[in-house]
């Protein structure tokens, strides 16, 4: 599958495992939050880079303990109108230190890249049928912003003199 | 009032070109209409029971000459030569196609306005107090912190596509409460604290809709400067824990109430100080800036003109003496006054305005009232600043128009929302009834009598004509396919904040106005004196007497 990670498109090289198959000896892969509290040792004992998906009810604190063994962090949006994950990226960057892979996955839009971006998302795997090419435009659809984000950490009154 | 710099102008400029694509998209088939729905709506366009409606957003209220001009011009060229004003302080028009929208947008963003967020689950136009800047009993202006909260809130990441949508209003007025902020999602006073510095009380979680709530007050002191942190936190809570399951609960007074106002205070602090004094909160060097736009200006040294105005009132031309009693309000400074043009002239749907009259409003702006103009949140217009002088001569062109109504906060100065006639969720029609109490109630010493008394009146329960909080609410319901509508009385937006109570069962529509008729006749007979207005009466001798008049020949 093609992703969009670092604003170009590119192959996901991640194995996404469901709860029941078994967790391969080598290679990249990414499982539940569940998951990895039952199986932690096991999934940190093989070789082979580790992720996990959130839900979207899953927020940031709940998986604060355990940054610093994953490689990358997948959230759901389930719908693109549910907006938790954005709170989650924000926290995820912005409280919790976390610098490795935060990845949108889910029901993700072109017209949402702008603001995931925002909040410190740097992949995103696209619903199902989308246009990648075209939807690069969409981190383009502002040039300035006002707010403190992942991104930009100053609001714009401490960015430059108005 | 405040100006655009080159940065907010590219943003503006930026969305109309960003959805000119949204469109085309759409248009072209590229994204669905479910994936289009939820951007249309940041940018304020809805599809209504005809066609789409388009909201335009007025921040806080606060129009220029310039402005209104243009929204003429739309209203002539894209729609059908009227715009109509909203119990938020935006105008709405009716009728624009779906094409025409971006180069809508392009206009606006020529005279530096815009739709960005006026629907859509996400931070909505914030209100203000119709009087900002220029009420006598205020403390301090409003309206720079409004326009900072426009900017933070104006694409903030995070809170996009919250679990519902979001209302703030700002008093800077503690003894009376005119923008209702106790029924918003944040309602923000602007008190005084115990050594004289100013601050912030923050209300959370009031509003109507179905499940009505009075918000309650969460801080009791919050020093300024911390705004914006402090509002950044309570939308966080709000976005991690409010309800998605249900769009009905999903707004945050239902979170606030199934929390706790105790509970939700203490996650609301407890994120707060982890963003404090950080740098979301303004600066002093940035507060200046935007207060400037807002420093009083070109006020002549004039004598105190408050003996004038109460001669004017009881003068010999009776009609001038009704309207400057009703429609005109002390100003701060010596020798102005306050002016509402009542958008509620009989007979007509209230807040409705057409395009000449935008532009004959807009000169009279110029001659009047320093080229500024506020839309009030009971859909009339407010000149801020009018010479006492010229008050006559600016009531005589007012005539002309239409716009010269003597009725500001008597009953006809209705609330209304556009009901069955314009709206897909209305169970009934609003519009009508209106119009009928207008012609009904059209005597101006009857209406002078009854004194204040707000009417308020909704066309199904998501209440966007706030009878929950009228005087006297209407609310339009469906019974078997026929239009009928509940009475409530006892309601008050403002620092008395009520909510109306059931009067008993639904009137047919042709006995509404004769219901409203009985009540108001008895509270003429009931009240203690001509002082006591009917809310007060009201709570004086309880909803018996009135139930007792309005059902008096009711066929249930």
């Amino acid at each position: 599958m093609q992703i969009i990670r670092h604003r170009e498109i590119v192959a996901d090289t991640w194995l996404h495992l469901d709860d029941e198959t078994p967790v391969p000896d080598a290679g990249d892969v990414t499982v539940s939050l569940e998951r990895l509290r039952a199986e932690g040792e096991v999934l940190l004992a093989r070789r082979g880079a580790l992720g996990v998906r959130l839900r979207s009810d899953q927020l940031a604190h709940d998986v604060s303990d355990v940054l610093q063994d994953l490689d990358i962090i997948c959230v759901e949006f389930p719908k693109f109108t549910d907006g938790r994950g954005y709170t989650t990226g924000r926290l995820l960057r912005d409280r919790y230190g976390y610098t490795k892979e935060l990845r949108a996955v889910g029901h993700v839009l072109q017209d949402q890249l702008f603001y995931m971006a925002r909040c410190g998302y740097d992949s995103f795997a696209l619903a199902p049928g989308k246009n990648l090419e075209r939807a690069l435009d969409g981190f383009a659809d502002f040039s300035v912003s006002y707010q403190a984000a992942a991104d930009v950490r100053q609001p714009i009154f401490r960015r430059v003199s108005r | 009032m405040y100006k655009y710099d080159t940065i907010d102008q590219r943003i503006v400029e930026e969305r109309a070109a960003q959805f000119r694509g949204q469109v085309e998209r759409r248009l072209s088939g590229e994204i669905t209409e479910d994936e289009f729905k939820p951007l249309r709506l940041q940018n304020g366009l809805y599809m209504q029971l005809h066609a789409y409606m388009l909201r335009v957003a007025i921040p806080y209220g606060l129009l220029s000459s310039t402005q209104l001009r243009m929204l003429a011009h739309i209203a002539r060229k894209y729609d059908r030569g009227y715009g109509h004003l909203s119990t938020r302080q935006n105008i709405q028009f009716n009728w624009p196609k779906l094409e025409d929208v971006p180069s809508i947008l392009d206009d606006l963003a020529s005279v530096q306005m815009h739709a960005i967020q006026t629907s859509g689950n996400c931070i909505r136009n914030t209100t203000a107090d119709a009087y900002a800047g220029v009420a006598r009993d205020e403390i301090e202006d409003p309206r720079p912190w409004c326009e900072l909260i426009r900017q933070w809130s104006t694409f903030h990441p995070e809170f996009a596509f919250l679990p519902r949508k979001f209302k703030i209003a700002v008093t800077g007025a503690p003894g009376d409460d005119r923008a209702a902020v106790r029924f918003h999602d944040i309602g923000l006073r602007i008190v005084e604290g115990p050594d004289g510095e100013r601050g912030f009380e923050v209300i959370v979680g009031g509003g109507l809709g179905r499940t009505p709530f009075v918000g309650k007050v969460i801080r009791d002191f919050l020093p300024k400067r911390f705004l914006l942190s402090y509002l950044e936190a309570i939308l966080r809570v709000y976005n991690q824990h409010g309800r998605r399951d249900n769009k009905f609960k999903a707004r945050i007074k239902i979170l606030v109430d199934a929390l706790g106002a105790a509970e939700f205070k203490r996650l609301v602090e407890a994120e707060w100080q982890l963003i404090r004094d950080t740098a979301i909160d303004v600066t002093e060097e940035e507060l200046a800036r935007v207060e400037e736009f807002f420093v009083p200006a070109n006020y002549e040294t004039l004598p105190d003109t408050d003996s004038r105005l109460a001669a004017m009132r009881l003068g010999k031309n009776r009609d001038l003496g009704l309207w400057v009693s009703n429609n005109v309000t002390p100003h701060k400074v010596a020798g102005y006054g306050i002016v509402t043009i009542s958008v509620k002239a009989p007979g007509k749907p209230p807040g409705d305005i057409t395009d000449t009259q935008m532009e004959a409003v807009a000169d009279l702006a110029d001659r009047y009232s320093q080229g500024r103009l506020v839309v009030t949140h009971m859909q009339n217009l407010v000149f801020p600043d009018v010479k006492t002088d010229e008050l006559e001569s600016l009531w005589r062109e007012l005539v002309k128009l239409d716009l010269a109504t003597a009725n500001a906060g008597k009953l006809t100065d209705m609330i209304c929302c556009p009901g069955l006639d314009y709206c897909a969720l209305a169970n009934a029609t609003s519009i009508p009834i209106a119009e009928e109490l207008g012609r009904h109630f059209d005597d101006l010493d009857y209406l002078n009598d009854i004194g204040e008394v707000s009417l308020k009146m909704s066309g199904c329960i998501n209440a966007c004509g706030h009878h929950h909080i009228g005087n006297i609410g209407i609310l339009g319901i469906d019974k078997r396919g026929e239009e009928f509508y509940q009475l409530m009385l006892g309601g008050s937006p403002g620092n008395d904040a009520s909510l109306g109570k059931i009067l008993g069962p639904a009137f047919a529509k042709h006995e509404i106005v004769d219901a409203v008729s009985r009540v108001m006749a008895r509270y003429l007979e009931v009240r203690e004196s001509s002082d006591e207005r009917f809310i007060d009466t009201f709570r004086r001798v309880g909803a018996e007497p009135f139930k007792e008049a309005a059902y008096a020949d009711h066929q249930a």
